[in-house]
């Protein structure tokens, strides 16, 4: 089955694939090196030149990017060409501290696009589908993602964006959707809410998911697949490449296509910064190669991954990676949003709390819950039930305003919680996503 | 006139109830009245003791959080309606109870713990009313 958007870059050769990045890469260098003052210091301050970069071979060369650096250079620090030449912003939930703003010209959306496209048409998409986008649309990138793709492949685009749920299964079972590309989570709450109203997979004509933004497991991808009767495509992205797209999974299931004509992939030692070998473990690094508005080069993910060339069924020759099996910092991602437990902790001493705290993360019903105990100080203390109540609760807003997630605040008593060798345990996280 | 209360934050958790008590015997600390007010997390143990100044440090230095506050302490005939009396005095003079609590004292009978937002008002109101607030040594 031929399930290609654009088999001439899915299906090239090695060597056409290759000849693709050397050129792209060899452009953006020279682009980025004349455009973006704040990477030319960062070449400038390693000795490398533009014309040091011939190919991908001299990738290793350039300097890295880390998300301090988008936080050092925002807003415009990292804008590519000229403003006026760029229609598009989205941003990420800018839970650390400071929000990653990208910018787009149409040349950029229309690729990224593309990318989601290439993903909607592996899931089986055509212009015969009708495709419900049920990410969250706005500043996220999930919603627009999807929404250009599924215009670019030609399906009837369902924009309903997250949430009310009936109305989702209403406008599913009415318009007779074939796609749903959602949350993994949110899925999995369509396919409970669906069974709490009495239907079964039977009575919707979905037949593929595509689902990302944040970890999930085989046994979710199997809950999911049966609760809704579909098989279940994993999507990967991140808004500082540009969004959802940058890898999709088709058919074979086993990880997942980097549109390497577009992204450049490397896994390097977090802790060095050496460029492993294929098949690896380490921390993904990407090089957009056709980005204008955002151009990042060598962007490290944190994302802990392996990279596979090995011949995949669907007839891509499109590099995958497997699932992120982790983080190289203490970042998590809870219901599709970055979370540092610094930013909890920082939300904590400006309450007036202590920095003693434990963050619980666990999966309830394919969903996410955070827990935060901390321990009470005798200034927060008060004899009414009211006021501790009010302060759980103030807590929790200002976590929630923080993070855009509730948490459950639990108040708890002076040197209750565990320190180990005198450090304490920050986080635990219970959710099993990688076994 | 008030009575001293001191507040002790406790996790609702097995045994820690137990444990705290067991902290108040082992410091000679005699109960004299307790009320408890628990969540699922926590609870706040506050009780009413003979030397509240020397209970608050030992519980301080035990690592507790406490809390002292005044609270009021009125007897209350054994009849129908003489809570609801109170009450209606402390109503009517604009009071807000936050919680009160019932103990029995060997010396006189019955009496009712309030802890209000404004004791100065509670205890004009409840004495204009004829109800007689006590302090700790009329108490014990």
């Amino acid at each position: 089955m031929a399930n290609y958007y654009q088999p001439e870059f899915e299906c090239a050769s090695r060597e056409e694939m290759r000849a693709i990045q050397n050129e792209k890469l060899v452009k953006q260098v020279k682009r980025v090196y004349e455009n973006v003052k704040y990477y030319r210091d960062l070449m400038d301050e390693k000795g490398v030149k533009p014309d040091d970069i011939k190919s991908v071979d001299d990738l290793y060369k350039l300097p890295f990017l880390t998300k301090a650096d988008l936080r050092d250079a925002y807003p415009y620090g990292l804008l590519g060409t000229d403003l006026k030449n760029c229609v598009r912003i989205q941003s990420t939930s800018g839970t650390t501290g400071r929000r990653v703003v990208a910018f787009y010209t149409q040349k950029d959306v229309d690729l990224w696009e593309e990318c989601c496209a290439r993903a909607i048409v592996a899931a089986g998409g055509t212009n015969e589908d009708v495709c419900q986008v049920a990410y969250g649309y706005g500043l996220f990138t999930g919603g627009p993602g999807l929404n250009g793709g599924s215009h670019k492949v030609g399906c009837l685009t369902l924009p309903m964006s997250s949430g009310n749920t009936e109305r989702q299964i209403q406008f599913m079972q009415d318009l007779h959707a074939t796609i749903i590309c959602c949350t993994p989570s949110y899925a999995a709450y369509i396919g409970e809410t669906l069974k709490e109203m009495g239907l079964t997979p039977d009575d919707i004509d979905l037949k593929a998911g595509i689902f990302g933004a944040e970890p999930w497991t085989e046994e979710m991808r199997r809950d999911i697949e049966t609760s809704l009767g579909i098989k279940a495509y994993d999507i990967y992205g991140l808004t500082e490449t540009s969004g959802p797209g940058v890898a999709f999974e088709c058919e074979e299931q086993t990880g997942m296509h980097i549109n390497e004509d577009h992204f450049l992939a490397e896994i390097i030692d977090p802790e060095t910064g050496e460029v492993l070998p294929e098949g690896s473990k380490g921390e993904l690094v990407f090089t957009s190669l056709d980005k204008e508005g955002f151009p990042l080069l060598r962007y490290r993910t944190r994302d802990i991954c392996i990279l596979s060339r090995k011949k995949c069924s669907c007839g891509r020759t499109l590099i995958k990676m497997c699932k992120p099996m982790g983080r190289s910092d203490d970042m998590m991602i809870i219901r599709g949003v970055n979370v540092f437990p610094s930013q909890i902790e920082s939300v904590l001493l400006k309450e007036g709390y202590s920095a003693n705290y434990l963050i619980e993360v666990d999966r309830a019903n394919n969903t996410d819950t955070l827990d935060v105990s901390v321990e009470l100080t005798p200034e927060q203390f008060s004899d009414t039930m009211k006021d501790l109540a009010a302060k759980e609760k103030s807590l929790a807003n200002a976590i929630k305003t923080m993070l855009g997630i509730n948490p459950k605040v639990h108040l708890v008593a002076p040197k209750t919680i565990t320190r180990s060798e005198g450090k304490a345990v920050r986080v635990i996280d219970k959710r099993k996503l990688h076994d | 006139m008030s009575v001293k209360q001191i507040s002790v934050f406790i996790e609702n958790k097995k045994g820690k109830l137990a444990e705290t008590t067991r902290f108040i015997a082992e410091h000679n600390i005699n109960l004299k009245a307790l009320s408890i007010a628990d969540t699922q997390d926590y609870g706040i143990l506050r009780i009413i003791c003979d030397d509240t100044a020397a209970a608050q440090k030992a519980l301080s230095d035990g690592g507790y959080i406490t809390l002292v506050n005044d609270v009021l302490a009125t007897a209350i005939s054994d009849k129908p309606g003489s809570l609801a009396t109170i009450l209606e005095v402390l109503s009517e003079a604009n009071v807000s109870v936050e919680y009160t609590y019932a103990f029995l004292s060997n010396k006189a009978g019955a009496y009712m713990i309030f802890r209000v937002d404004d004791n100065q008002s509670a205890a004009a109101a409840l004495a204009g009313a004829g109800i007689k607030t006590v302090n700790e040594n009329e108490l014990f």
